[in-house]
């Protein structure tokens, strides 16, 4: 009984830290991302503003998916979502409760991508060095409108031949730097205080609906990891006893020489019990079909 | 009892995470031999795209089928698709789901190597220098090189220090280009796998739900059968060698004693545990012609029903079973030595 509680606090404790875990790991992941990878601007008028957007919100939707798919609870959420009612009542406050802590977390990656993409700047002065206002800088405010759309495109490339000594070009690169560093920093003052408010205020409304809730949402995947476990122990039973009648047809002649047949022997009505009478391939199948259509009430009572 | 269950769990969970562990170990493998391999491309117009396109696509096919060949998990897969039917019908659903999940895992390192290629730019740069549109981006009409002077030239652009066609188009513009292109691809490779990664997964429970759950359930019942009845074989073949190489050094110990004019066996009065375990071979001679007995001429697979604790220590008067052959390649008959 014990050991059995521990492995159900287990369960509990570590399904929330596991997926915690994954993530913090998912959002080191992301920052690890970005320094590795090779930022290099094209610098050509309609390129810039496309490729500078792009990198700043297309990694983010692949971390907030990957986010999604490493989260074992979102098959839970969507497995009671769209299962048929049967004798057990849905109750859509949990399927609501799983669903936004699932995004929740899916979300940290993505904001951390963006963030760090904002405070470094290169995306930002990529996609705008040709949208500024050239008559603010001097190297800019004297040339004809279709080669300042060059220059100004060519800001983010240092080591470009005519960029290479200009100061109007860091001027603007500073700029933008600039602005990309204080939107930055805006968004992520603004999440934190919103997430603080969330949780401090989170209290003061429904407070007994969000711990029926939660307790709820962590019973239904506690249940599906104990439903996996004794289906892997009764497909092990299952098999043992394949096996042993198999042999059985040959343990006349082999008696004597095999030595684990006493042992057998004695498990043989522990067995029986676990296999609670189940014992053929119909009956699985069925078994399994009944758990998803129709599954039993929440009530032991009557047990 | 309790020891096998508990062994059987570990490798049951374990299973599942080792080939995680396999999977993610092969991703991380084949991103370190992209930024290990020593990418050379030969500038020339045609050997570039082959070139270019050859390590995008070929390495990642090597992984895929590396994937399958490092998963256990074929054997099986094979075993019971080319199995006759027999007694126990066969389940297509089952062997999809198998394939289905190994193709899935062997999946994650090729397009890890995709996407490093892609996002890194250098094959792209390789294998499409030559299509660099000059016209915009450079001087098209202030050389007056021929189409195959041209293409020879936009060849080299992966090659700095080779690189003769600054009029022409500079390189710094035509690599940020090819680079950017590349980029946009390997990015929009990514969010396609992981779009489809997620519709594959959100979209089962939906739909076909209680089918996975019973193919998930006899696939894993296929593995734990099959590792069952490889430790019951294992565990009868020990018993089978054991109790053949007693018998032998029973036999030789009564031959030699035969020879030798000896009683067969000194029944001792108190025979202990370490008497017994001597089997009747006492002295150095009789051990040497045991060993080099072993060596030149092994024992037949055969047993017979062990002695009965009397003086001359054989027979046994009930009729002798038959004995049927016992899985996988021994055979074994029964012979009296009455």
């Amino acid at each position: 009984m014990d050991r059995f509680r521990m492995i159900f606090q287990y369960f509990q404790s570590n399904s929330e830290s596991v997926m915690n875990g994954i993530c913090g790991l998912l959002a080191l992941a992301s920052v690890k991302m970005y320094t590795c990878f090779d930022f290099s601007c094209p610098c050509l008028p309609q390129y810039n503003m496309a490729y500078g957007l792009g990198i700043m919100f297309v990694p983010p939707v692949t971390l907030f998916l990957c986010g999604l798919i490493l989260n074992r609870q979102s098959l839970v959420m969507l497995e009671e979502w769209r299962r048929p009612q049967g004798r057990r009542k849905k109750d859509l406050a949990v399927v609501r409760y799983m669903c936004s802590s699932i995004i929740q977390r899916a979300m940290v990656a993505p904001i951390v991508w963006i963030v760090v993409t904002l405070l470094d700047g290169k995306c930002l002065i990529c996609a705008f060095s040709g949208s500024v206002d050239p008559e603010k800088f001097v190297g800019f405010a004297n040339t004809s409108p279709v080669q300042v759309q060059q220059l100004l495109a060519k800001v983010p490339c240092k080591d470009d031949e005519l960029m290479r000594n200009n100061t109007s070009r860091k001027a603007v690169s500073r700029y933008l730097r600039c602005w990309s560093q204080a939107l930055g920093w805006s968004i992520l003052l603004i999440l934190i205080v919103a997430a603080f408010l969330t949780r401090w205020l989170r209290p003061c409304f429904n407070q007994a609906t969000l711990l029926q809730a939660r307790h709820w949402s962590n019973y239904i995947d506690i249940e599906q990891k104990i439903f996996e476990e004794t289906c892997c122990e009764h497909s092990r039973l299952f098999a043992h006893k394949c096996i042993l009648h198999f042999f059985k047809s040959m343990r006349q002649e082999i008696k004597l020489h095999s030595f684990n047949l006493p042992r057998e022997g004695e498990g043989a009505e522990g067995e029986e019990d676990l296999l609670q009478g189940i014992t053929d391939q119909d009956q699985v199948n069925k078994l399994l079909k009944m758990w998803y259509c129709d599954k039993p009430p929440l009530d032991v009572s009557q047990v | 009892m309790d020891k096998f269950r508990m062994i059987f769990q570990f490798l049951q969970s374990n299973q599942e995470s080792f080939m995680n562990g396999i999977c993610g170990i092969m991703a991380l493998a084949s991103a370190q031999m992209y930024s290990a391999f020593d990418f050379n491309c030969p500038c020339l117009p045609r050997y570039n795209l082959a070139y270019g396109l050859g390590i995008l696509l070929v390495p990642p096919l090597i992984l895929f089928l590396l994937g399958f060949v490092l998963n256990n998990n074929i054997s099986m897969l094979a075993e019971e698709w080319r199995r006759p039917r027999g007694q126990r019908g066969k389940d297509p659903a089952v062997l999809r789901y198998m394939f289905c999940s190994m193709a899935q895992r062997a999946m994650i390192a090729p397009v890890v190597w995709v996407s490093v290629t892609l996002l890194d730019g250098k094959c792209i740069t390789c294998a499409f220098c030559t299509l660099v549109p000059v016209e915009t981006l450079g001087n098209a009409s202030h050389s007056s090189l021929s189409q195959g002077e041209k293409k020879r030239v936009l060849a080299r652009i992966p090659c700095k220090e080779i690189y003769d066609g600054q009029e022409l188009i500079a390189n710094e513009v035509a690599v940020r280009y090819l680079r950017c292109i590349s980029q946009a691809l390997g990015w929009c490779f990514v969010l396609l796998m992981t779009t489809l990664a997620f519709l594959v997964r959100s979209l089962r429970p939906c739909f076909t739900q209680a089918a996975f759950l019973k193919s998930r359930y006899w696939s894993h019942y296929i593995d734990i059968e099959r590792k069952l009845f490889d430790e019951t074989c294992a565990e009868h073949a020990r018993s089978f060698a054991k109790v053949c190489i007693q018998q032998f050094f029973e036999g030789m110990s009564t031959d030699l004693a035969a020879a030798h004019c000896h009683p067969p066996r000194k029944t001792p009065a108190d025979p202990g545990e370490a008497a017994e375990k001597l089997l009747g071979i006492t002295d150095q001679g009789t051990m040497n012609t045991a060993l080099k007995s072993w060596h030149r001429c092994k024992p037949p697979l055969r047993l017979h029903p062990p002695a009965l604790p009397r003086g001359n220590g054989w027979a046994g008067e009930r009729q002798p079973p038959t004995y049927t052959p016992v899985p996988r390649r021994e055979t074994a008959a029964y012979y009296s030595r009455v």
